[in-house]
């Protein structure tokens, strides 16, 4: 005997009306390629061979390898822990004494900017989620050009970010691969070609993937037709204090742009320095007229940030503010970025004395005079491939090896590898 | 000083987001016994945030395993998170995760995960870049609904019937009506259950004619899900809607948040769980969605997944944590029954059944505006210009007082 109810009816007659239509939503949705960076790891994980590098993607490694938790880290930890703070949600903007510390970092602690409280700093989901909200800002706000120049090349996420926010990209000469080097004249050439209230977006030190930084005099110049041009300075600081090894010196650009008079925006990262990556700890900055413009300025941000993810995580900001706005902490932190910077200046070293003891008869100066994680290393695709397939160092195919990869342990494999594919 | 292009000059002064400026008023004000019914947090009888015991076990267990470090998580989130957080709102042995057509995304929160599901679709639901297909909202609804999509570029969001303000309860028939009558392929949101701000939740039986309608129009279900098991105690109850969704055949999202039920407020911890037809259009919409992730945050942060994959996947930490949500909403529950039974007591005009009857963190009192502004300003009582309290404001040693001032409100202000 059938017993329909009132509730077998319904099920019923969804079950069949989901029967009559049984296609999907999503059949026209294509597979996403891979990402370039982050995919070279998951290629790296797959490979079984134990002389295995991993090149690929920027984090910071030991001398054995291995991710690296700074003591400072773990110290700011445990004084965090012993606080047994709540969870409630932080203000939109971010923790406070983040933001602050996180300007006064970029700034520097005396900065008139930051005196007269002309800018405005939100915390944000490291640098990715920083260059976002500014894509965002800039989309909604700037009344110029919605031209952004990066450097050829750059980070080689900027353009999906700043092309979604709905900007057009634009480039302007930034490497020479003949000297693997900088090619200032081409850079001034072009910058000075801009059309006016255009944004030009440069890295602030450590250039993401060449390593290749202009030198402070050549700074002041790329600031002087900057300011020519009128041009709205979006500075990108990933690795501030990882460049040099001191946090002043690698800020210096942005600090001369706005001595300059550049009142620039800038995305920060701790995802390096402070080997916070997957906390994701970043700020966005926005230097402005006076404080007037710059509390309107923080009310549109949040109006950017509510509806994507509301309110930023706690954990990272509140260890790097712990470490920033302790004495000793801080002094540890400087030690220990001063030391991988270090480490990876040695790793430069000992890879061109690899090649040299090799009797490579290229020359590899440009691996020694980069700076930062990355180094350019002018290795053409097929080169890459081989260094891939035969070796298994994985890279970009750009080239681009990060230097946090190697160890004194491979170096000389490594010099090997790059010998064979190259001589 | 400085030469900005007059770039950032005619940046306007944006109005505060109202329920925070609530919270700020209340915190200015000094008035000894003053109640914040505001922001949507949980509180203790004290009028405490609460870290649930679990969290601070599970926390403490993090800070001591050297084996953890700082590294990115995948840019779809860490992989035990994303399976044991859809598991706990699809159920352990839902027919869908079993035949490997349910996947994720970590996400930001509650917040981050609509917003990358509504990235997605505007990408590549109804058509490619289909700004025009409508959104539903409910009448009323949470404020960041309208602003997640709209900031996606969708350019129509509506609202849905659903609040009766006459009967103070659900206008199933307006709600059908609007299911019947608009475009084929609109997206509405769902509140999973205990619908912020109403507290009204349509029944088992209402949520079958619901979903009946919505499979025959061809819509899209969008769930929002910010308060499993913190509104009846129960996860499996709190998650039945999303269930026979699932179970009737549906292609959906739905967006999970831990803030409230894992009181990982600050952490940001999500999840958009997506439901497809089979392992292979799910492959590829997870494969977009991650494109989408790469130019928003690039990948999660760590901290509060790990808290919650660690208490989900550890039998005794899983039971403890479904204690300590019990004992929220146990509170809740309690401060409802007392409220309306004073309400009661002191005669208050009016009937105060929907007190009882609204389920979750929230309730729609019924009180008008003037009421409203007679509570904050003569009472010192904060709540939304709605008339929606937050029943975790309410504490044994602040009732008499909030029952009694509501009694006045009713009785002075019309």
């Amino acid at each position: 005997r059938l017993c329909l109810n009132q509730t077998s009816v319904f099920s019923l007659s969804v079950y069949y009306t989901h029967l009559l239509w049984c296609s999907s939503w999503w059949g026209g949705v294509q597979m996403g390629p891979p990402d370039p960076i982050l995919g070279v790891t998951e290629a790296f994980k797959k490979d079984t061979n134990p002389k295995k590098m991993n090149l690929g993607v920027g984090a910071y490694r030991d001398d054995q390898g291995k991710p690296f938790v700074l003591s400072c880290v773990r110290k700011a930890e445990a004084i965090i822990a012993a606080k047994q703070l709540d969870k409630e949600y932080l203000p939109i903007g971010g923790l406070a004494e983040f933001s602050k510390a996180c300007a006064q970092l970029a700034l520097g602690p005396e900065n008139e900017v930051l005196k007269s409280s002309r800018s405005v700093t939100v915390q944000t989901i490291s640098g990715t989620g920083s260059l976002r909200i500014g894509a965002n800002f800039l989309a909604r706000f700037h009344p110029g050009p919605h031209d952004v120049y990066l450097p050829k090349p750059s980070w080689g996420n900027h353009t999906p970010i700043f092309r979604d926010a709905g900007m057009q990209l634009k480039a302007y000469r930034y490497y020479e691969p003949s000297t693997c080097g900088f090619d200032f004249k081409g850079a001034l050439d072009d910058i000075s070609k801009i059309p006016e209230q255009s944004i030009i977006l440069l890295h602030a030190c450590a250039h993401n993937p060449t390593g290749v930084d202009p030198r402070p005099e050549q700074w002041k110049e790329i600031a002087d037709i900057v300011k020519k041009r009128n041009l709205l300075v979006f500075f990108d600081m990933a690795y501030q204090g990882f460049a040099s090894g001191d946090i002043d010196r690698d800020a210096w650009a942005v600090r001369h742009f706005i001595e300059n008079g550049h009142n620039i925006v800038l995305s920060q990262s701790f995802a390096k320095n402070m080997g916070l990556y997957g906390e994701r700890v970043g700020g966005f900055t926005v230097v402005c007229k006076d404080a007037e413009e710059a509390k309107r300025v923080e009310s549109q941000l949040k109006i950017l940030i509510r509806p994507i993810y509301s309110n930023p995580p706690v954990n990272g900001a509140r260890i790097a503010a712990t470490i920033l706005n302790t004495p000793e902490l801080r002094s540890l932190w400087l030690e220990e970025v001063h030391g991988m910077a270090n480490r990876i200046i040695k790793m430069r070293e000992q890879l061109v004395a690899g090649l040299k003891k090799n009797g490579s008869s290229h020359n590899w100066q440009h691996v020694i005079d980069q700076i930062g994680m990355f180094c350019f290393t002018g290795l053409k695709p097929e080169q890459v491939e081989r260094l891939t397939k035969e070796f298994s160092v994985y890279m970009t195919k750009d080239g681009r090896i990060s230097m946090a990869g190697v160890t004194s342990g491979n170096v000389g494999y490594l010099a090997d590898a790059i010998h064979a594919v190259t001589k | 000083q400085g030469s900005t292009p007059r770039a950032i000059s005619i940046v306007p002064q944006a109005a505060p987001v109202a329920v925070f400026k609530l919270t700020q008023d209340f915190n200015n004000d000094q008035f000894p016994n003053k109640v914040n019914l505001g922001v949507g947090a949980y509180r203790t009888d004290e009028g405490q945030p609460w870290v649930l015991p679990v969290v601070k076990k599970v926390e403490k267990i993090i800070v001591h395993d050297d084996r953890l470090n700082h590294e990115y998580l995948p840019i779809l989130g860490l992989p035990e998170f994303r399976s044991s957080a859809s598991k706990i709102v699809l159920g352990d042995n839902s027919p869908a995760i079993l035949e490997n057509r349910v996947g994720a995304v970590q996400c930001l929160g509650g917040t981050g995960a609509l917003k990358i599901g509504a990235e997605f679709l505007r990408r590549f639901y109804n058509g490619s870049n289909n700004t025009k297909t409508p959104i539903y909202v409910s009448a009323p609804t949470w404020e960041n609904h309208n602003a997640v999509f709209s900031s996606a570029g969708f350019e129509d969001v509506r609202p849905y019937r659903y609040w009766d303000a006459e009967k103070r309860g659900l206008d199933l028939a307006g709600f059908l009506g609007d299911l019947e009558s608009c475009p084929e392929h609109s997206v509405f949101v769902l509140h999973a259950c205990a619908h912020n701000p109403t507290g009204t939740d349509p029944t088992q039986e209402q949520w079958k004619q619901i979903a009946e309608v919505m499979m025959r129009r061809k819509l899209f279900a969008f769930f929002d899900s910010a308060y499993q098991g913190f509104a009846s105690g129960s996860l499996e109850k709190d998650a039945w809607a999303v269930r026979y969704f699932v179970s009737s055949g549906f292609e959906m999202f739905c967006a999970q948040s831990f803030s409230k039920n894992f009181g990982l407020y600050n952490e940001r911890v999500g999840n958009l769980t997506v439901v497809a037809r089979d392992a292979d259009n799910l492959k590829r919409v997870l494969s977009q969605m991650e494109k989408v992730v790469r130019i928003t945050w690039s990948n999660p942060p760590s901290q509060g997944a790990r808290i919650v994959t660690i208490t989900l996947t550890s039998p005794e930490l899983f039971s403890e944590w479904q204690e300590n949500v019990k004992t929220m909403a146990n509170r809740v529950l309690l401060m409802r029954s007392q409220l309306k039974a004073k309400l009661q007591a002191l005669g208050t005009p009016g009937t105060w059944d929907h007190i009882t009857d609204q389920i979750g963190m929230f309730s729609f009192t019924g009180l008008n505006p003037k009421q409203v502004e007679y509570l904050v300003k003569e009472k010192h009582i904060y709540l939304m210009a709605s008339g929606r309290i937050n029943m975790c404001g309410l504490t044994t040693k602040n009732i008499d007082y909030v029952a009694e001032s509501i009694h006045e409100a009713v009785t002075k202000v019309q």
